[in-house]
């Protein structure tokens, strides 16, 4: 197996992917939690005009019936009216679609957007939905029965890693 | 060992029957759970789609308007379809045709059971019975518990001083005959408030109240020096007819809350009041309207803190 990619190296590149795509219009969102980590690094690299939104979408899973709640959900914070607007949604790692289905379904309940692009850091397939990625940091191969997360250093770095699914 | 009847065999929350017994964690996980809640009702769509599917029935033994509308609304924002019926208890029939009821109901597909009662106990009974994807949730049951006030309650003095762990909280009045004041004094306690008062006259306070970790004051003005949080309980008007009581006015010149007795207690406090109230009898309208008054949010973050504890027990 390849080893995995470095969280720092990709970051940079895929700001630099976005960034010709930013305009007066585009505002950032972040879903928690890895993606809102993500989220901040990429705000900060980027001419963004608001400041970042963070959603939770525990709320909106399609998995809620077998599930139930989680037991920590966090504030969706929009600190801006996402109507007309050109969404950059950030999530770290892309499996299945269903958590972006889900953001997608919230962010319609604050508004209606011009546009909502994906970004996100590491794209691992597996897709059960029909969403893909606008930007992408990587392609992953996840070995079966594993998952892969982003995890966030006392110093504030990010780095991609394997661990058991539960 | 006896299993608590509010959780399931994984511990997790099943029915909410009353704030007594539930672990500081489950309390904590209502509290932290209402808090993205309070944001949905501020939104322009002010709905999720958790419950979408789902039926609660409002099953109201007891009249009640503030209580019965905020679990409808707290139902209709998790996008549930919610069923109104407003029973008039007949006293005869009540352990069978209680349960009867609620076999019959049971058959319509009902998920969750939000019921009011006059008998203490009976949310019990019903939980007993039910199926196993089936939930209960105690709206009030005679004078036992209203555990989902309690912890709108204990939401907004959190909302307010941030932390129990320094505060001290003053409930004042009908001790004896509110089931609020039962809820609100096992969750302040579990959640480590260092001090909870109940002020009152003899008459109106339990026999033994200090046993649930409370200090008992009978001078509304002691017991207010330094409170953080001042819980002003409703004084039932048929309370006047009995011995309990003198009258109206002589329970106000010792135990309603007015703006002079209130600058006793810190200078932010804030009065809370779980509604109806008597103005007048055991609270003053320029309190009630005043700065320190956070009764009206109280309603607002009783929808945020039903529609948490409806979908935690709905997913469990």
């Amino acid at each position: 197996m390849k080893p995995l990619p470095d969280a720092e190296v990709l970051l940079p590149k895929l700001a630099a992917e976005v960034r010709p795509h930013v305009t007066p219009a585009s505002a950032m969102i972040g879903l928690y939690t890895g993606g809102a980590w993500l989220a901040e690094r990429l705000h900060a690299l980027l001419p963004m005009k608001d400041p970042l939104g963070l959603m939770d979408i525990a709320f909106y899973r399609d998995d809620y019936a077998k599930q139930g709640l989680k037991h920590d959900p966090k504030r969706t914070k929009i600190p801006f009216n996402v109507e007309g607007r050109d969404l950059l949604l950030v999530d770290d790692v892309l499996y299945t679609g269903r958590t972006v289905r889900a953001a997608m379904n919230e962010l319609f309940d604050y508004g209606r957007p011009r546009s909502i692009a994906l970004v996100v850091l590491a794209d691992r397939g597996g897709r059960q939905l029909p969403i893909c990625p606008q930007y992408c940091g990587a392609q992953v191969e996840v070995p079966e029965g594993m998952r892969l997360r982003l995890k966030r250093d006392s110093d504030g770095k990010l780095r991609l890693e394997l661990e058991r699914a539960a | 060992m006896q299993r608590n009847p509010q959780l399931n065999a994984n511990g997790e929350l099943q029915h909410l029957l009353s704030v007594e017994g539930l672990p500081r964690e489950t309390l904590l996980q209502i509290l932290d759970t209402a808090e993205p809640f309070a944001d949905v009702t501020e939104r322009e769509v002010k709905k999720v789609p958790l419950l979408r599917g789902k039926s609660v029935f409002n099953l109201f033994f007891e009249p009640s308007t503030r209580t019965r509308t905020t679990f409808e609304i707290a139902a209709k924002r998790l996008s549930a379809d919610v069923i109104n019926l407003n029973i008039a208890l007949s006293s005869q029939t009540k352990g069978e045709s209680l349960l009867d009821t609620v076999a019959n109901l049971s058959a319509m597909q009902a998920d969750i059971f939000v019921v009011r009662h006059a008998s203490s106990g009976a949310p019990y009974l019903i939980a007993r019975h039910v199926k196993p994807h089936e939930h209960v949730i105690n709206a009030g049951d005679g004078r036992h518990a209203h555990p989902t006030q309690g912890l709108l309650d204990l939401y907004t003095i959190r909302h307010y001083k941030k932390d129990f762990s320094r505060l001290t909280v003053a409930i004042v009045g009908d001790v004896l005959h509110s089931r609020v004041a039962r809820s609100l004094i096992h969750g302040l306690t579990t959640l480590g408030a260092p001090e909870v008062r109940v002020i009152g006259p003899q008459t109106l306070l339990p026999a033994g109240v200090e046993a649930l970790g409370v200090r008992v004051f009978h001078d509304m003005r002691a017991g207010l020096r330094d409170c953080d949080v001042v819980v002003m309980l409703r004084l039932q008007n048929e309370r006047m007819s009995g011995a309990l009581l003198p009258s109206a006015q002589e329970y106000f010149m010792n135990y309603g809350l007015s703006a002079e007795k209130l600058a006793l207690a810190k200078r932010d406090a804030i009065v809370m009041h779980p509604g109806p109230m008597n103005r007048g009898v055991e609270i003053d309208s320029s309190v009630a309207d005043g700065p320190h008054s956070v009764i009206l949010p109280q309603v607002t973050f009783g929808i945020a803190v039903r529609m948490a504890v409806m979908s935690i027990v709905a997913g469990n």
